[in-house]
This record gives structure tokens, C-alpha cells and sequence, in this order.
């Protein structure tokens, strides 16, 4: 059995009968249990997955088969699952066992997929390294010294080195796409609205998208459309067509930004460089654009996140769930000692900055103006998607760099989401792919779509990956 | 010594009688077992969104209406921030800067009819914290979130009354409002309805406003008039003595009739207001307005109206009926059935009103059916029972039920107006009491009264009391 088949490879696997819905769990908790040394899960469900693994090979043996049945996942420890721990990777929330799934779990399992465990991340999705969990950082499996990328970096970790046949994230700046990069895994960031946020914990809640992170564009679609569609309980959820992967692409212009491409570093260019060759080998017609208000676009992020998160964040007082500071002698105390104790210090650092910026007499100043750069980003994307039907970006400056080389200069760390934030503020699909490798660590691209354009990033993303290798490349597993 | 006027503004918290929650599908109903009514989204769970209820918007537009407001055609909600116990999410889900409902008014009518345009500044939507209970749990504060969730509409005024009267005015007129509209329920006991305070004194004359207290969580007509009266006292007094009135919030105390400081106001609190990311803005097309207009009952200044100029009543009782809605209309339906709006009104004030008091109910569950008492003044009216004999049916309705035309047959209550037969009883009683006969001869004529007495009590009431004075007067005639 191959832990690197793509989902599709697994279903006829699982149809054929050439190995069983069971034998394909154990298989991956094996190897879950065999690569514990990258902490890539906070809860593994032995039980629970084998149990529905069990369900699924009777459902397979009396043909009633949706597109994932038996096909094992993981669900980044945000969204919320029933029974199961679902910690946000926070002390805050250790002790919290969702009473409720998520209506992305929901729709995936309805669709007949089988969840193996909850994934790590950056607490409350606030990194982009996986190194603010409260559970360990995660380490990534192409070099263990290096970090994963964040905040969904168990998620791209486990899809990298074979521990799930596919992941959920959740992206706000960049937090599936980045990782994705930095272990050579496909992920999707879908349109704003197009993925319910129901159960997702919330971290911004304009900009916060759940998606997959897989093998493969295609593998990547099958999982959107499971997880995709309107949903009566989230009202920012759109109703939109469903993504269609399978139509062939027309010749696109694929839009070039001078500001993305101008700063990057010499082996990365090179990467991409190579990648647009491959697309306009392909047909597509590379035309070079402007987007002139990208520099803004990580300040005006950290402002405007920052502020949804620190209200977001309010709701763990230590009254009704989550930790609650012992023997507190008032209820100001209560607040206090429980928050500071069961919050992290990047978590601190944004509910600082947010609520600072939401205060009387900054309001103006920083959440005002940043919604106001905010509209003119999006404006940016409106006009160059007038000149083009896709945009061909790096996804982040660098390959993963190492655990604790930025974790002490936040804005460093910060500006490792140049590439990513921009699609974010303006709401739009973003796909992350692997395009190549420089000094043995996988290097990604992006590209961006216009509102819910995810049909046709994904049908490119497979044009790609059907006449390069990349996204097949596996780390060696390192079972000593 | 200096005339004192007091400037007053309400803001009125209205509960919106819808099924489920504002932003929630749990119910709304009240006295439940404490927490049984909160759901995963009232309890703020990790990941919960909230969905706006599209009855609590046309609710409030259907108070717009009312007041003649402007509808707002989007609005948006914002989060108002702020930590406590009964407040799950850490913030409040509010309108900052655009509520649904712009600016209106609403009469308020004094005792002799005259009445003042009272200007409503706006009306927003909002979400209900929940209960701290610090009673009962030795040392422990119990939460109750049953309450939490539950759609208000805040009504601020202008700050356009002059006293305490005009105060309680006000929010009597405005209970009488939504209760007519059927957006809330109207049980002040219940917390249905809540009015904070803002009031500050100033010499008569003068244009500038003088610092300002507010009076928090004041809900009843009653209290809301002696807490202002208290406050506007206390003011002058302070003032007088060369003090200063200091911004702050106060609490009423209905058992002392007083108003305590409970905090002060001068370090502004910085609630970090924001549009909810959450919400998307709401927009209220022309269609949702129309569709909210048809089904707006007659309000109560046009039914005051129709009640004095086109039924007779007075403004007394006019204004009596209209306060209480289900009054009205129980008013409206039996003046339908009834020939005589005011012997209607009479009855409804006067026998159904302290039926219901003795019985401890109220205008929703009236025993009698307003087809039956309307039928009953008609019969009143054509002179088929007496006055008498009305009030006897009406308690045995009240009681037992029935219908009126049943109860006359069957019991015989019929007006004894046949001449012969009331003139066989009243020469009987003439021949029965030749004293008295003697008296009226001499010329006291109060002594009639005793005839008539005696001819009721012989017929059990029936005789028709007209023709008995005639036949009385014509036999006892010297």
C-alpha cells in the first residue's frame, strides 16, 4: 500500500478491493505512530478512525460509495469535532471537547471520509512557523531542523510525509499556503464565503477560509468539493456553482506582479522562473502587471487581524469552558489569570496590538485606514484581473527556514507573508503548489483567482502537475 | 428662589416577542430552567456564528412605522466590547452609527386630552445579556443564559421631557405602542420592558443643559415617575447649596424612593465598537417595508381618535381602553356587536374591569365573549331586561357561560311590560300598605321610592321600572 497515493489512486484501491478501508488506517497510524518525532497531531483516534474504517468497508462492499468513503483525514485542531479534543493547539482550550462538528467535518464525513486525528497548528492560528503551539512545535519532514510553515503546519506535515491521504487548514494570511510551500504539498485557499466557517474557531473572521491541503491540485479538488457550498448557519457563506476540475483550460493570461517578482531571492526566481516556462510550454501567455499597493498589504493584515481576533478572542473569560485560573479571588482575577495563563505570547501580542487598534482615539488611525488600503487591494486584483485570468506569485520569500530563526523577531516572522496576505484582504482563491526545489527543500508558487475562479486554478494546477513531478516528490521517511 | 426645569431623555429596552433569538434558534420563552434555553451560539462556543432572525427585523420596522420613521435602507452591526460573566462572547452584538430605525415621534396625551410630540432620536437592534444570580449560591454568582440572545430594540428620545410625569407618560405610551403592535409582550414585571434614564435640571429659561445623571434599569410606569421626581429634587437641592451635579450613573431603590450613586461616568469606558465581521449589512429593500406595512394594526392615536370623535367616548375613557391593547380591542369587538359604544365602554371600565381585578386576570382571558356581552347591552338597549337584571346575567356568564338570549328564556328574566299584569301587583301593594299610601297622600313623595321597591321585589326585578313609576304615580293619586 503507498501512503503517497493520491486520493484518487486510493479510492479505486479501496473499490477494487486491493486493500481494505481497514487496512488503509492502520497503515496510516502505523506511520503516524512511526513519525511521533514531528508531532504533526495533537489527538490521533485510533479507535474511532478504525471503527468508521470498519463502517466504510461495509459501505464500499454494498456500493453505496461517496467520493471519500474510507479515505483517512485529518482535521487541523481548529475545527470543531465532536467527541474529540479540539484544542486550537492553546492551553485555553486543552480541556475543550467540542460538543458539536464543524460543518466542514460534517460535510467531509458525509461524503464519507474518515477522520484519524486532529492536526497541530500555531496556537489559534497565530504563526507561521508552528512553533507558538502550546503542544510543541512540529517539525518538518523534509529537515527536521527546519519548521513546517504556519499555521496549518501539522496539516502539511502529515500530508509530506504520508500520515493522511489529505488534510483540512484554515488560511487567514497565508496559514495553508505557506506550509504547503515549505513541505512541498498542495494547498487551497478558497474564495472568502465559499467554505462555511461554522465550528472553524475563529480567528479573523473577514479573513479566515478553510481548505485542503493534499498530494495534488486534483486531490485538492475532490476534498473543496466536499467541503464546499452555502451553509445556513455561517452568513458571510456564499452561494456560488460548485468547483469543476474537469474540464480541460483554455489558454489563460497568466499576470506576472512586478512586486512580487522583484525582491525574490536568485534560487527562487530561478524556481519560478522555470515554473512560468512550464505554463506558457503549456499554452498560457505570460503578461507581466502592476498590484501597487502590495507593500501595504502585511500592515494593513496584522491591524485588521489582529483587531477581529481580539474580540474573537474574548469569549475565553474562564467562566463557561476552557482553562480557568485556580482559586481566583474576584472575578477580575478570574479574567486575568485565567487568560494570562491559558494564552501564549504571540496570542497576547495580537489581542495587544488589535485592541489597541480598535481603542478610542487609534480607531481612525489604524482599523479605519487599514480598511480603507484594504478596499484598494482589492481594487488592485479587480483591474489586473481585467488584464489577466490567473496571477503566478511566489507564496513565500524563502524555502523553510529553521525552528527559532525569526520565532524572537515577530516582524521578521510577519513579513514572511508578503506573498499571501494581499489575496486574503481582497477575499480571493489562491492555490499553493510545489514548483520545484532549492537545496533539497521544496520551493512553492501561488495562483490567484478571481472570486470563486477556484474551478480554473485548480484545472491549471492539474495542467501542471500532469506534465511535472514535483508535487509527487516525497521526503525519505526516517524511522530510526 | 430660581425655577427649576427638568430635561429628560428615555432610552426604553424593548424585548422583541419573537419565537427564537436574535441571532440563535433557541427559544425565547421566559421562566425556564436556568440555562435551558442556551444553545451552543447563547453560550458562545468556540466556532459558533450568529444569523440574524428575520422576524426581529420586521419587528422593528414595524415600530418604525408606528413612530413614522425613516427605515434605514442598510444597516450593520457592531460589537460592542466588554467583559462580564452574563455576556458570553465578551462583546455585545449592537447598532453604533446605524440603527434601523431613524428619527420619529410619539404623542404623549395628558389627562385633558391636550398631548406633545415626544421626538424618538432612533431605534436600534440588539442582543440581551444573560443573568448574573448572586442569591442564591453561598458566595457564588450563578449564570443564567436563558436571557441572553433575546432581540431588543432600543428607543432613544430626545431629550425632550420636562417632568417626571411626562416621563412616565412616555413610556406608558410607549408600552401601550409595541404592546398594540404585538412586537413585545408588555410584561414590565418580566424585564419585557426596560427604561434607563438621562436627566439634568436647569433654571427655566435657560438654553444650556446642566450635567446630566442617568438612572438605570427603572421598569415600571410608577417608579420611573418617582425615581425622576427624586432625582429632580436631589438635583436642586445640590444645586441650591452651591453643589455640583456630578456625571454618574444611579441606581432607583423602590423600597427607600430614593436614587444611589453606582458609578461614575467620568473615565468613559472604551467599548471598541466595530462592524461585526461576522454579520454581513443588512438591506431592507422597499418589498420588506411594504410587506411590514399591511400588516400594521390600527395604531393607538388613530383608534384614541376614532374613540372620542367617532364613538362619543371621552378622553378619560378613551385613554382608559387604548393602554391596554387587549382592552381595545375586546372594546372594539363588543362595540361591534352593541348599539352603544358608551354603554360599551361603561361596562368594559366599569363590571368586566373589576370582574377581572377581583378575579386577578386580565383582558386576554375575558370569561365572557364579546358577542354575549354585546348582545346583552342590546337587550339592555331594546328593553327586554332591566339595568338589574343585566348585572345578574353578566355574573352568571362570567361564571357559568352561556348565551344571553338562553339565559333570559330559561330564567324568565324577561321586563314584565304588560300593563295589566304590573297594574294587578301594584294595586296588591296598595291594598298591603295603606300607611304608607296614607303618607304619599299627604304629600311625601319620597315614599314613591318604597312603591317601586316593593313592585321590583314582588316581580324579582323584571318590571320595566318606567311604567311602573307611571302606573305607581296614576293609582296612588288621591
Amino acid at each position: 500500500m503507498n501512503p503517497y497515493a493520491s486520493v484518487t489512486q486510493l479510492r479505486s484501491g479501496l473499490d477494487n478491493g486491493d486493500f481494505s478501508a481497514e487496512e488503509l488506517a492502520h497503515c496510516y497510524l502505523d506511520r503516524i505512530d512511526a513519525a511521533k518525532d514531528l508531532n504533526c497531531f495533537i489527538t490521533v483516534d485510533a479507535e474511532g478512525v478504525l471503527d468508521a474504517a470498519k463502517r466504510a468497508d461495509k459501505a464500499i462492499a454494498n456500493k453505496r460509495i461517496g467520493p471519500l468513503t474510507g479515505i483517512p483525514i485529518a482535521h487541523k485542531d481548529l475545527f470543531c469535532t465532536r467527541g474529540l479534543l479540539t484544542s486550537c493547539a492553546s492551553r485555553m482550550l486543552n480541556n475543550f471537547v467540542a460538543p458539536y462538528d464543524a460543518t466542514v467535518v460534517d460535510r467531509l464525513k458525509r461524503a464519507g471520509a474518515i477522520t484519524i486525528g486532529k492536526t497541530n497548528m500555531d496556537e489559534f492560528a497565530m504563526g507561521s512557523s508552528n512553533e507558538t503551539s502550546f503542544y510543541g512545535p512540529v517539525k518538518n519532514p523534509w529537515d527536521r531542523e527546519c519548521v513546517p510553515g504556519g499555521s496549518s503546519g501539522g496539516s502539511a506535515a502529515a500530508v509530506a510525509a504520508g500520515l493522511a491521504a489529505a488534510c483540512t487548514g484554515s488560511d487567514t494570511g497565508g496559514s495553508i499556503r505557506q506550509p504547503a510551500s515549505f513541505c512541498g504539498v498542495t494547498g487551497l485557499k478558497p474564495t472568502y464565503g465559499r467554505v462555511s466557517r461554522y465550528g472553524m474557531i475563529a480567528f479573523a473572521s473577514s479573513l479566515d477560509q478553510g481548505g485542503p491541503l493534499a498530494r495534488s491540485a486534483s486531490d485538492a479538488g475532490t476534498l473543496l468539493n466536499a467541503m464546499e457550498g452555502y451553509d445556513p448557519n455561517d452568513s458571510t457563506s456564499a452561494i456560488a456553482d460548485a468547483t469543476d476540475i474537469s474540464s480541460s483550460s483554455r489558454a489563460l493570461k497568466i499576470g506576472i506582479p512586478t512586486q512580487y517578482w522583484s525582491d525574490l531571492s536568485p534560487s527562487l526566481t530561478k524556481v519560478l522562473e522555470e515554473a512560468r516556462r512550464t505554463l506558457e510550454s503549456l499554452g498560457h501567455q505570460a503578461v507581466s502587471l502592476e498590484l501597487p499597493h502590495t507593500n501595504a498589504a502585511t500592515a494593513v493584515y496584522y491591524v485588521i487581524a489582529g483587531a477581529e481576533a481580539s474580540t474573537n478572542l474574548s469569549r475565553y473569560d474562564g467562566i463557561r469552558y476552557g482553562h480557568r485560573a485556580a482559586a481566583p479571588e474576584n472575578l477580575e482575577d478570574l479574567y486575568q489569570f485565567s487568560r494570562s495563563e491559558g494564552f501564549g505570547s504571540e496570542v497576547k501580542r495580537r489581542i495587544l496590538t488589535g485592541t489597541y487598534a480598535l481603542s478610542v482615539g487609534y480607531y481612525d488611525a489604524y482599523y479605519l485606514k487599514a480598511q480603507q488600503i484594504r478596499r484598494l487591494i482589492r481594487q488592485d486584483f479587480l483591474d489586473a484581473f481585467g488584464e489577466a485570468d490567473v496571477i503566478l506569485t511566489p507564496v513565500s520569500p524563502s524555502t523553510a527556514f529553521k525552528r527559532e530563526a525569526l520565532i524572537e523577531d515577530p516582524i521578521s516572522m510577519y513579513q514572511q507573508d508578503i506573498y499571501t496576505t494581499p489575496a486574503s484582504l481582497a477575499g480571493l482563491p489562491a492555490l499553493s503548489l510545489p514548483c520545484g526545489v532549492s537545496d533539497e527543500m521544496p520551493v512553492g508558487m501561488q495562483f490567484i483567482g478571481p472570486h470563486f475562479g477556484e474551478s480554473s486554478l485548480l484545472t491549471l494546477g492539474r495542467e501542471y502537475q500532469d506534465e511535472t513531478d514535483w508535487h509527487a516528490l516525497h521526503p525519505a521517511d526516517n524511522h530510526d | 428662589m430660581t425655577d427649576w426645569e427638568a430635561v429628560i431623555g428615555l432610552e426604553v429596552h424593548v424585548q422583541l416577542a419573537t419565537r427564537s433569538k436574535i441571532f440563535s434558534r433557541a427559544a425565547t420563552t421566559f421562566g425556564e430552567y436556568p440555562n435551558s434555553n442556551a444553545n451552543a451560539v447563547d453560550i458562545a462556543l468556540p466556532g459558533v456564528l450568529p444569523v440574524l432572525n428575520e422576524e426581529a427585523v420586521r419587528m422593528a420596522i414595524k415600530f418604525g412605522l408606528a413612530i413614522d420613521a425613516d427605515i434605514a435602507s442598510s444597516c450593520r452591526f457592531d460589537r460592542k466590547n466588554y467583559f462580564y460573566p452574563d455576556l458570553p462572547k465578551g462583546y455585545q452584538i449592537s447598532q453604533l452609527d446605524q440603527p434601523i430605525v431613524g428619527r420619529g415621534t410619539l404623542p404623549i396625551f395628558f389627562g385633558d386630552g391636550s398631548f406633545r410630540e415626544i421626538g424618538i432620536t432612533r431605534a436600534h437592534l440588539e442582543e440581551d445579556a444573560g443573568k448574573s444570580i448572586h442569591t442564591t449560591y453561598d458566595g457564588l454568582t450563578g449564570i443564567d443564559l436563558n436571557r441572553a440572545g433575546t432581540p431588543l430594540l432600543e428607543i432613544v428620545s430626545e431629550p425632550e421631557l420636562r417632568s417626571a410625569a411626562e416621563a412616565a407618560a412616555y413610556f406608558r405610551e410607549l408600552h401601550g405602542l409595541v404592546t398594540t403592535l404585538e412586537i413585545c409582550d408588555g410584561n414590565l414585571n418580566e424585564g419585557s420592558m426596560r427604561c434607563d434614564a438621562n436627566i439634568s435640571i436647569r433654571p427655566k429659561g435657560v438654553e444650556t443643559l446642566g450635567e446630566r445623571t442617568e438612572i438605570k434599569n427603572v421598569n415600571s410606569f410608577r417608579f420611573v415617575e418617582k425615581a425622576l421626581e427624586y432625582e429632580i429634587d436631589r438635583q436642586i437641592v445640590v444645586l441650591e447649596s452651591g453643589g455640583k451635579v456630578v456625571l454618574e450613573t444611579r441606581l432607583y431603590d423602590s423600597e427607600r424612593d430614593e436614587t444611589r450613586s453606582m458609578r461614575s461616568k467620568e473615565s468613559s469606558d472604551d467599548y471598541r465598537y466595530f462592524p461585526d465581521p461576522d454579520l454581513l449589512p443588512v438591506e431592507i429593500p422597499d418589498e420588506l417595508i411594504e410587506s411590514v406595512r399591511v400588516t400594521m394594526p390600527e395604531l393607538p392615536t388613530a383608534k384614541r381618535n376614532r374613540y372620542i370623535h367617532e364613538l362619543g367616548l371621552t378622553d378619560y375613557e378613551a385613554g382608559r381602553l387604548i393602554e391596554d391593547p387587549h382592552g381595545s380591542r375586546y372594546f372594539d369587538a363588543v362595540a361591534e356587536q352593541s348599539a352603544d359604544a358608551k354603554l360599551s365602554a361603561n361596562w368594559i371600565l366599569g363590571d368586566v374591569t373589576a370582574a377581572l381585578n377581583r378575579d386577578e386576570i386580565n383582558f386576554v382571558n375575558v370569561p365572557i365573549a364579546p358577542d354575549q356581552l354585546g348582545t346583552l347591552l342590546n337587550r339592555i338597549q331594546d328593553e327586554t331586561i332591566t339595568g338589574k337584571i343585566a348585572k345578574s346575567i353578566f355574573e352568571l356568564l362570567w361564571t357559568n357561560g352561556g348565551s344571553v338570549d338562553g339565559i333570559i328564556e330559561s330564567q324568565g328574566l324577561r321586563q314584565l311590560d304588560d300593563a295589566k299584569d304590573l297594574e294587578g301587583v301594584v294595586s296588591q301593594i296598595i291594598s298591603d300598605f295603606p300607611d304608607q299610601v296614607g303618607q304619599f297622600r299627604e304629600g311625601k313623595q319620597k315614599i314613591l321610592g318604597f312603591f317601586v321597591g316593593q313592585v321590583m321585589k314582588a316581580t324579582n326585578g323584571k318590571a320595566n321600572p318606567k311604567q311602573v313609576n307611571e302606573i305607581l304615580r296614576r293609582e296612588l293619586r288621591p
